[in-house]
């Protein structure tokens, strides 16, 4: 095996030959060539990593032309997770940029033999993934349609074709299958060795042994790595440190958050069967029964992706290579179970070892590439989730290119390190989140799947309201965002359990909201959308847009543009919209998910030195969107304002008070399509214009207040009409006029907003509204001279949307949480 | 000899105050004996130990027929109308230990008779009778509930891995109640358990209300206020509490809307003491502050009286029963034990050998503890130093020196007289009530003043054990933290299996694992370390080790008396993260 004989140079002994012999060692001549002898001081390109990732990337740069590439191996080469991975590449995965990397690794390693000499163990096996239920052969059909789509050769195959294909299987409680004829098997450390061997004939220099301390940043650049034997300046640094590279990336002055974290996994190798297995033998994988199997040597190799993962290395490095890990046969058990009930012929099957091989899993089950948003130069490949060595090649192509033309040949936005946020990288975090991930590999992938675990991380200032008017929520970028409104009489179990591919239970609950917003009004909460602002003391602020965005950003001041970021290549890399707050300040928004990647973006192609001002601004506004034809009533009814297209045509943004609140930024505008605003409220703690007005308001009191009424005996089809103007009595006594009125579907009676004051009934002045004074008084409104008994009722934005509840009927439940 | 088991309330001679004693079924027998072995089967219950194995309701009419207080002669025994079990309004289903059907196989009177004529022919074959270990499972984990923390809750890391909890009824029904909640707007998790005399009513009513009052006293001013601006509006609330409850810890709807408006009015006077200065709030202070105010909560809401007739028996009872709270708050390092009463918190710490040892949290409240009687003499006058705690009592009556409810010791006679002469009937009639303690001169004589003691955790505090004092007087607190300990450490040192070089086929190492995963599931039958501690309680011998004879005689006792071998037993065990608890530390 090649890395033994790298051992030799640097003066090893070999290991004891084993069971770790089994992909059967070779004599290859035209090896990368490992060096003992001094780092150069210099190199174009830092790669980190010497497993299936890292030779990947050296072999794709150098192929594409790049030759001053140095490749850093701690300890000895492929020594990682590439040497006991157990060497089945699947093309059939969830992402179409996922099955294009497999399919391309497929490819790959099918001539990398051809061209380097070295033996990969290459067998053309096929696979064949089981359905134990329709709706695991549903969640097939889907890959299956992708795959074909690509080109890829797959079909759906009946239990009974199954067992002509494998006659081990037990196929009785089959509902179906999916068969990949060209999938494969492949010694994944040889792989590694023969690409290294490739790009070192190419010019790149490897060193094995060599450790990455950190890496030296200037000015927000990659200039160099400190290795424990020696500096090399360069200026691009590539982490495929595996299981490694979280801590390689917090290990900068400047850290580079890279959230993986390590899962201990188990496969299990048998001696050879009595007649032993063909090496064509199809590889096995039974999602349902958690495990797969494949032929290896004669006899078979299976492991799987238990329900209870065991998480690793949390402190961070203890091993420069993996070995001496536990054997956890108990944890092993279920999958043991599993197997043998798949292929009872086995029992009889001798046991040849358990293997521990850590594998290495992200926040989202996708993997990590690309270019750090904090550090230019310093790209990342790592987190394959158990998949190194099918993604191994495609991905590394895919960096290549990014690094060598600025952004890769397919679009790996859901590939790509920026999809994460800062928060999402925590120890703790990652340790519970990969416990839920790895079980997910095998999990029906059902649509809309939230994570459980790390939630909360952040919040909108309105989250607990939310909830407590039974919001349902998801995850974006870290953010919670309410998916939608739970009614209080629905069955919450039955929703939580609803998982399938057909019309989920949430169905009705959002076609309500949407009637809702079509109909009426709605306030949505987008606080998680990204905010930024960009001022200059001159033109840049303009001048740096007008190059960086499509559309024509010189607009008059109070104007909004839907607008682009494209890239040299012309796509797209962000759709926002921009609000040109004054000559030299605008105020942006973007998706959720785009603060990393924006930002990284504007960052790069702001000039370095000028006197621009990027600031994020996302935590410092609540962002609520009033959406629907009442839109506009609503915020001239509480801005005093008046809304129409003609004061305030659509695309237009001022800053304006609305009910008690000042300096709010009202945009016309949403991010839907349907009419309404957008208003971005400063959150509170922070100075903002009018804050001290409120302040002294809110310590002062408010000498008149908004009111709701509702008409008690008031009859829609007798009586007159309320629409504005009528006076309002409190206790016989005027205390102001309405505002306006409409009639509450919802309420079935006639509801009306107004302000009232408090005039003292000696001088008539007015004196401070209170809470307490408006619940006090008995309400009457005029209407054309016959008074109708009416309810006030206070907080009336609030009161149109929420079921209004009686104080006195509150009860200690209503303090649970759910 | 011994105890009156029904500790709280009857005084020796008591019972002779009230008329026709034994017809009570609610009777509280006050026998020596705690433990069914030495004593009973020396002395007084021959009967019991040969006819045991037969757990019949055929002793039903000797009780009755007050055969019981010749068969005890000079024991102790008390009885009254408790307030709260003469009261058709408690849904019995809810709260009635339910045996398990085989259990009423072997009740059938009619065989029951028989047994009993032939008793001491049975008494060879005893086995007979006995409950199945599925039986007594059944029962013994008919009340347990587990919660895990979850191990990222977004907010912060938890100290709590989670905790077991368990309870076994001895009264019927039973008297203790306990409680788990997560605060929601501050941080941390309390947890209690509650011991009631005088019938459950208290207790039940202090076990749903106290933890709104704790995480209310916790609560920062600016939330105070959201909360009431969302109740004057008519906006949900802000949550305060997540409950973690075992579907039998119920909650009473009927008072809840009273309740909340006391609550209310708790916080509407936190908002109006608030000065502006935003000054950290004190958890000892939140924890006094709280248990005081619903004490007062409780005796004020009898004193008003409730227009709904049901309430208004419902806010009497409380306030004529009583309960001991035992409460811990855990946020972080910061452990506070708020105690009133006497269950007690016990810390179990894992030495650097390994070994277990048990460090208690609380003080008991009662004729044991030296500072409470010093406590009680200097509160009263010089001339009542005699009566004020007598044969261990406080006025000769009440076990613990402090409790919630028990207006019988906290008002002046004439307000005890008005309420109940105002009062409904039911409470007219009731002699207990109506009894004022002898040498009642200078009340209160009782307070729900909690005793509060804080601990930083450490990593070797490996969990808190919650008891009432039903388990703390069968076993030593050594025992149980070194059970506890034992069983949790247990689950997790189990001889891994390496093939190593032998021959080993899938089939033989399956059957390997599976006969291991047996073993394990046999040797911890409990999944909860409550429940553990529980059978241990009840089945230990005198080498400390659980047998099942015993502990299927115990708990095939037929409710009526079951109280005269062991009292209502309640745990709750908290297992700390001692990597959480570590990292708190090497912040530092």
């Amino acid at each position: 095996m090649m890395f033994y004989r790298l051992l030799s140079i640097v003066g090893r002994q070999r290991a004891s030959p084993g069971w770790q012999n089994w992909s059967s060692a070779r004599n290859s001549t035209s090896a990368a060539e490992a060096r003992s002898m001094a780092l150069p001081t210099q190199a174009q390109v830092v790669i980190c990593g010497g497993g299936i990732t890292g030779t990947s990337v050296a072999y794709h740069l150098s192929k594409m032309g790049w030759k001053d590439i140095v490749l850093l191996e701690q300890g000895r080469l492929a020594a990682g997770s590439t040497r006991f991975c157990a060497g089945i590449l699947s093309t059939a995965r969830h992402l179409t940029i996922e099955q294009k990397m497999a399919d391309y690794s497929n490819k790959l390693y099918y001539q990398l033999e051809q061209e380097t000499g070295i033996q990969t163990g290459y067998t053309r096996t096929g696979s064949i993934f089981l359905a134990q239920t329709q709706d695991r052969l549903i969640s097939l059909k889907r890959i299956n349609a992708g795959l074909n789509v690509i080109g890829i050769p797959s079909e759906i195959i009946s239990p009974k074709k199954v067992a002509e294909l494998h006659h081990l299987l037990n196929v009785h409680d089959l509902v179906g299958a999916m068969h990949v004829p060209e999938d494969a098997v492949v010694s994944s450390a040889d792989v590694a060795l023969a690409l290294a061997s490739a790009a070192s004939q190419n010019g790149v220099q490897i060193y094995d042994r060599t450790s990455v301390l950190h890496v030296m940043v200037k000015k927000g650049q990659v200039t160099g790595v400190e290795t424990d034997k020696g500096q090399i300046e360069c200026q691009y640094f590539v982490n495929c440190a595996g299981q490694w590279a979280y801590e390689l990336g917090l290990s900068n002055e400047e850290p580079v958050s890279i959230p993986l974290h390590a899962c201990e996994h188990f496969y299990l190798l048998t001696r050879p069967l009595e007649t032993p297995l063909q090496s064509s033998t199809p590889t096995i994988v039974d999602a349902d029964g958690r495990i797969y199997i494949r032929n290896w040597q004669g006899g078979i190799l299976s492991g799987g992706f238990e329900k209870n993962p065991k998480p690793i290395f949390t402190e961070g490095k203890n091993q420069l290579e993996i070995q001496n890990l536990q054997e956890d046969w108990d944890h092993f058990e279920p999958l043991l179970s599993s197997l043998l009930r798949r292929m009872p012929e086995l029992e009889t099957l001798e046991i040849m070892k358990l293997v521990n091989c850590p594998e290495t899993f992200t926040p989202d089950m996708r993997c990590i590439m690309g270019e750090s948003p904090a550090v230019q130069g310093y790209f990342v490949l790592a987190g394959m989730n158990s998949a190194g060595l099918s993604f191994g090649g495609g991905a590394g192509k895919y960096l290549a290119e990014w690094m060598v033309h600025g952004y890769p040949s397919e679009n790996v936005w859901e590939l790509d390190l920026k999809r994460f946020g800062a928060l999402q990288s925590s120890r703790t975090f990652l340790r519970h989140r990969v416990m839920e991930v790895m079980p997910l590999m095998y999990d029906l992938k059902v649509p809309r799947w939230d994570f459980q675990t790390g939630r909360q991380l952040r919040t909108s200032p309105l989250y607990d309201r939310l909830d407590a008017q039974g919001a349902r929520w998801m995850e974006k970028h870290g953010f919670e965002r309410p998916k939608y409104f739970v009614p209080p009489d629905k069955d919450l179990l039955a929703l939580e359990q609803s998982k399938t591919f057909y019309k989920p239970d949430w169905f009705d609950i959002v076609e309500s909201e949407v009637k809702c917003c079509k109909e009426a009004v709605c306030v949505i909460d987008m606080s998680s959308f990204t905010k930024f602002e960009i001022t200059s003391t001159g033109d840049q602020a303009l001048e740096v847009l007008q190059y960086l965005f499509s559309n024509d950003l010189d607009v008059p001041v109070g104007h909004i543009v839907h607008t682009g970021m494209l890239n040299e290549g012309g796509g797209y890399e962000n759709d926002c919209s921009i609000a040109r707050l004054n000559k030299r300040s605008f105020f942006m928004i973007s998706p959720t998910d785009q603060q990393v990647h924006c930002w990284a973006w504007l960052k790069k192609h702001m000039p370095k030195d000028s006197n621009l001002l990027l600031e994020d601004v996302t935590w410092k506004y609540t962002a609520l969107n009033l959406i629907g034809p009442r839109a506009v009533d609503v915020l001239s009814e509480l801005s005093y304002a008046p809304m129409t297209p003609d004061h305030f045509p659509s695309l237009f943004c001022k800053e304006m008070s609305v009910g008690y609140a000042n300096g709010i930024r009202v945009m016309s505008m949403t991010h839907t399509g349907e009419p309404g605003f957008m208003l971005y409220i400063p959150i509170e703690g922070m100075d903002f214009i009018g804050r001290d007005a409120l302040l002294q308001q809110k310590q002062n009191g408010v000498y008149k207040r908004l009111t709701m009424f509702i008409l008690d005996d008031h009859d829609s089809d007798l009586d007159l009409w309320p629409w504005w103007g009528e006076p309002i009595y409190r206790n016989g006594q005027y205390v102001g006029k309405t505002t306006s009125s409409a009639y509450s579907y919802s309420l079935e009676r006639h509801v009306c907003l107004g302000f009232v004051h408090n005039f003292s009934e000696d001088t008539g002045e007015e004196q401070v509204v209170t809470a307490d004074f408006i619940n006090r008084g008995e309400y009457e409104i005029d209407i054309a001279g016959y008074r109708f008994q009416a309810k006030a009722k206070l907080y009336p934005v609030a009161s149109l949307f929420t079921q209004k509840r009686r104080k006195d009927d509150m009860e200690l439940s209503d303090l649970h949480g759910k | 000899m011994g105890r009156c088991c029904c500790r709280c309330c009857c005084p020796r001679g008591l019972w002779m105050l009230s008329a026709p004693c034994c017809d009570d079924r609610r009777m509280c027998v006050c026998p020596g004996p705690r433990r069914i072995g030495i004593p009973v089967r020396s002395s007084s219950l021959p009967l019991f130990s040969d006819a045991m194995p037969a757990p019949t309701q055929l002793f039903f009419p000797l009780i009755r027929n007050c055969e019981l207080s010749r068969i005890y002669g000079t024991a102790c025994y008390c009885h009254h109308k408790h307030l709260c079990c003469s009261s058709s309004y408690i849904p019995q289903s809810r709260l009635r230990y339910t045996p398990h059907p085989a259990y009423a196989t072997f009740c059938r009177p009619k065989e029951n008779w028989w047994q009993y004529t032939q008793g001491r022919r049975y008494a060879s074959t005893p086995q007979k009778f006995y409950l199945t270990p599925p039986q007594v499972n059944s029962i013994l984990k008919a009340n347990e509930y587990s919660f895990k923390v979850p191990e990222f809750d977004g907010k912060n890391v938890s100290s709590i891995l989670g905790f077991d909890s368990n309870q076994l009824p001895a009264n019927a029904p039973i008297e203790d109640r306990r409680s788990a909640a997560t605060c929601l707007q501050t941080r941390g998790m309390l947890l209690g358990v509650f011991d009631g005399h005088a019938g459950c009513a208290c207790s039940q009513a202090v076990s749903e209300r106290l933890f709104y009052y704790i995480a209310v006293s916790l609560l920062p001013h600016e939330t105070l206020l959201e909360i009431e601006n969302a109740v004057e509006s008519g906006r949900a609330l802000l949550p305060i509490l997540q409950w973690h409850k075992h579907p039998n810890d119920y909650f009473s709807k009927e008072a809840s809307k009273l309740y909340f408006n006391s609550l209310r009015t708790y916080w509407q006077e936190l908002i109006d003491l608030n000065t502006g200065e935003s000054t950290d709030i004190d958890v000892k202070e939140a924890l006094i502050n709280a248990f005081k105010r619903l004490d007062n909560d409780i005796s004020l809401e009898a004193q008003v009286g409730d227009p709904n007739s049901f309430l208004n028996y419902l806010v009497l009872r409380v306030a004529f029963s009583g309960a001991t709270a035992c409460v811990a708050h855990v946020d972080g390092v910061d452990l506070h034990v708020a105690n009133t009463g006497d269950s007690r918190a016990m810390l179990g710490v894992q030495e650097e050998d390994g070994s277990w040892s048990a460090v208690t949290l609380s003080n008991d409240h009662n004729a044991q503890n030296e500072r409470e009687l010093e406590r009680l003499k200097l509160e009263h006058p010089k001339s009542e130093a005699k009566s004020v705690v007598k044969q261990d009592r406080l006025l000769g009556l009440l076990m613990p020196f402090r409790a919630f409810g028990d207006v019988k010791f906290k008002w002046s006679i004439d307000l005890q007289k008005r309420v109940i002469e105002s009062g409904p009937d039911q409470l007219n009639d009731n002699e207990y009530t109506k009894f004022i303690p002898p040498n009642y001169h200078t009340p209160p004589y009782l307070t729900a003043e909690p005793e509060v003691t804080y601990h930083r955790l450490r990593p070797q505090d490996k969990f808190l054990v919650l008891a009432t004092d039903g388990l703390w007087e069968t076993m030593h607190r050594q025992d149980v933290v070194r059970i506890v300990g034992e069983y949790l450490t247990g689950m997790h040192h189990q001889q891994p299996i390496a093939v190593g070089g032998y021959k080993v086929t899938l089939g033989q190492m399956h059957g390997l694992l599976t006969e291991r995963r047996t073993k394990m599931s046999s040797v911890f039958e409990d999944q909860n370390a409550a429940t553990h501690l529980i059978r241990h309680a009840v089945g230990n011998n005198e080498f400390g080790t659980v047998d099942h004879e015993r502990l299927s005689k115990m708990l095939s006792l037929p409710e009526e008396l079951a109280r005269m071998y062991r009292d209502d037993i309640t745990i709750i065990v908290v297992q700390f993260n001692s990597h959480v608890v570590g990292a708190y530390q090497n912040q530092e």
